[in-house]
């Protein structure tokens, strides 16, 4: 490797050869140098993931029977007796199926609004401001409102609760999605519908939803995978409970609160069932996850 | 009355149709009243964030009255003695966060490059920035339960090493019990960076090709075109997704409260455990009574509110503004 350096650009104007050296050595360290601080330090970033997958998997998969997903929890420091989650993974898609009835009309009119008719108006750009900030607030201010609407004046823990703190969290997820959804609808196909006839209700969804339809709903999965995961709204809101889920206005089992609660237990079986919890959960959020992006990468 | 309107449709003098009059009718409703529903439910999207400042203000009145400003940086906090300060929680907050950020930037920088650069052929770069994002779709508990039982006994002997031979430095003073500052900082560091790279590396691809080609002709090198030219023109957005990631720190519940040890400390060593607002929301407001406690805990959330409120603000101005040049 050659360390001459190079002469002042002066000097060196009319030596032709010069442009044939190679690299000055610091040149060509700072460039090899970079290079490989870059390569490790995404080496690393990409690591945690792989450690958290093999982890849940091999800690994971040796409890899971179909015993451990359709039976209650056993209570801790039994033997012999099944032990399972069942009631955990009825509570979460209970709650979040309640949650996404509150706020996937409210996500995608409000983004029609947004989209279609406020767009450039300071009432449009402004709902939209608010609604991005709402999407950066977090998770766990959501479950202290929550537990303030609800929990404190209807006087008990419930399902309730929760699915209202996690529909809180997924409206603005749902909102920004759709909006961007609606974004990729040619205009000239919406006058193109308007110079038929129709009004705005029928271009709306008979062309613009429609045309977007396989876009809002990856966004609306996406919302859907995130509220599956949620805890901190779930804590203070729905509670636990180690029986069946019972209606809406009881405290509600969900996944991501027993995995919280059985991490910090002495028990080791109690643990264990934390990482199955764990197991299940990645499965549902992963399969969503990749789904959804396989489907935009496409439509894009 | 649809029939009846129908069947008074056969007189064909008058010129203008029955029939189409109610179909104007019926578009006039399907269009106007269309739109106003629609804005109706914007509203209430967008309003959810007055009704929820509101209400947990109002919840934490009496608290403010009680310890007014100074609840910001008493160090008190005693369920018992019903005496309650934020400061230990705070700086906890902070210090965890700060951690983070400091990690998070570079390492999200050169996931940015990695992935937007063509150090690799695309089939491997696109699998590559999918794998960083799908770390943000990991629930943060998942993420919590493998620092407990996987992260932190990794990691203890890097802290009791880091206390054995750098122990006479403050930072490294206290004697690591496991769980602490800096595990915090490490774990929001892995959940912060896709944030932080993805937006990034959006900004960097979006950097005009004719500046990039411009320095190269020049002679510069492609880390010499990274610094000077690259990061420059990209600097604004690389800022605004630093921030946004920020504001997810700050607000992260989880996993911080399960790997941070959570007792109230305000320490210079970052191998000590200690607590953040979200880990004591987390841990003591089930079980909190009506009354002091509770208000001092949802004090503590509007603290929280207010502090992920300014910093998400600034970010989304700052991506704005981006947005806004970019469209020029």
């Amino acid at each position: 490797m050659s360390t001459s350096p190079i002469p002042h650009p002066s000097v060196s104007d009319t030596d032709a050869s010069l442009i044939f050296q190679p690299l000055s050595f610091n040149r060509t360290f700072f460039s090899r140098g970079m290079t490989g601080l870059a390569f490790v330090l995404s080496g690393l970033a990409i690591l945690p993931l792989f450690s958290i997958l093999f982890e849940v998997i091999k800690n994971g998969l040796p409890q899971l029977t179909l015993d451990t997903l359709t039976q209650l929890p056993a209570p801790a420091g039994m033997e012999g007796i099944p032990d399972g989650l069942g009631n955990c993974i009825i509570g979460t898609l209970m709650m979040v199926f309640l949650a996404s009835l509150m706020s996937i009309p409210i996500g995608i009119l409000a983004a029609i609004y947004l989209s279609e008719f406020g767009q450039g108006s300071a009432i449009g750009s402004g709902i939209r401001f608010l609604i991005t900030v709402l999407s950066g607030v977090p998770s766990i201010v959501v479950g202290l409102f929550a537990y303030t609407v609800i929990v404190f004046t209807t006087k008990t823990f419930s399902g309730l609760a929760g699915s209202f703190a996690l529909a809180i969290v997924m409206v603005p997820i749902i909102t920004l999605s759709t909006l961007e959804a609606l974004k990729l609808v040619p205009t000239a196909q919406r006058l193109a519908s308007s110079a038929l006839g129709a009004n705005r209700f029928q271009t709306t969804f008979k062309i613009v939803v429609s045309s977007a339809l396989p876009v809002i709903t990856t966004g609306t999965l996406l919302a859907i995978s995130r509220a599956i995961g949620e805890t901190a709204p779930l804590i203070f809101t729905a509670l636990f409970t180690i029986n069946w889920p019972d209606g809406f206005f009881q405290p509600t089992p969900s996944l991501s609160v027993m995995i919280y609660n059985y991490a910090g237990s002495p028990f080791i079986e109690q643990n264990a069932m934390a990482w199955t919890g764990a197991l299940v959960l990645v499965f549902i959020v992963l399969c969503i996850n990749i789904f959804s992006r396989l489907v935009l990468a496409k439509t894009r | 009355m649809n029939a009846d309107l129908s069947s008074s449709s056969s007189i064909p003098s008058t010129g203008v149709n029955p029939e189409q009059d109610i179909s104007r009718k019926g578009n006039f409703l399907m269009d106007e009243g269309f739109v106003y529903i629609t804005l109706g439910f914007a509203v209430i999207a967008a309003g959810l964030i007055f009704w929820m400042a509101a209400i947990i203000t109002e919840k934490a009145w009496p608290a403010i009255q009680t310890f007014g400003i100074p609840f910001i940086w008493s160090t008190d906090w005693s369920v018992p003695a019903e005496k309650f300060g934020a400061l230990p929680y705070i700086f906890g907050t902070l210090v965890t966060s700060g951690i983070a950020l400091l990690l998070a930037v570079p390492i999200g920088i050169s996931v940015a490059l990695i992935t937007s650069e063509n150090f690799l052929p695309q089939w491997v770069r696109t699998p590559l920035g999918f794998i960083v994002e799908l770390i943000a779709a990991i629930p943060s508990v998942i993420i919590g339960l493998w620092g407990i039982f996987v992260f932190i006994p990794v990691f203890l002997p890097v802290q009791q090493f880091l206390h054995q031979t750098l122990g006479w430095f403050p930072l490294f003073s206290s004697e690591p019990p496991g769980p602490g500052i800096l595990v915090a900082g490490l774990i929001l560091t892995v959940m912060i960076l896709p944030t932080i790279s993805s937006i990034s590396r959006d900004v960097l691809r979006s950097v005009p090709v004719t500046l990039r080609s411009a320095s190269m002709a020049l002679g510069a090198t492609r880390w010499e075109t990274i610094f000077r030219v690259m990061l420059p023109a990209a600097a604004s957005g690389i800022v605004g997704a630093s921030i946004l990631g920020l504001g997810r720190a700050l607000g992260e519940t989880m996993a911080v409260a399960m790997v941070i040890g959570n007792t109230k400390r305000i320490t210079p060593s970052l191998l000590d455990s200690a607590s953040t607002i979200p880990a004591v929301l987390a841990n003591e407001f089930a079980e909190s009574h009506e009354g002091l406690h509770l208000q001092s805990l949802m004090l503590l959330g509007v603290i929280l509110f207010i502090l992920t409120l300014v910093v998400n603000i600034a970010a989304v101005w700052i991506i704005q503004a981006l947005s806004l040049k970019g469209r020029e």
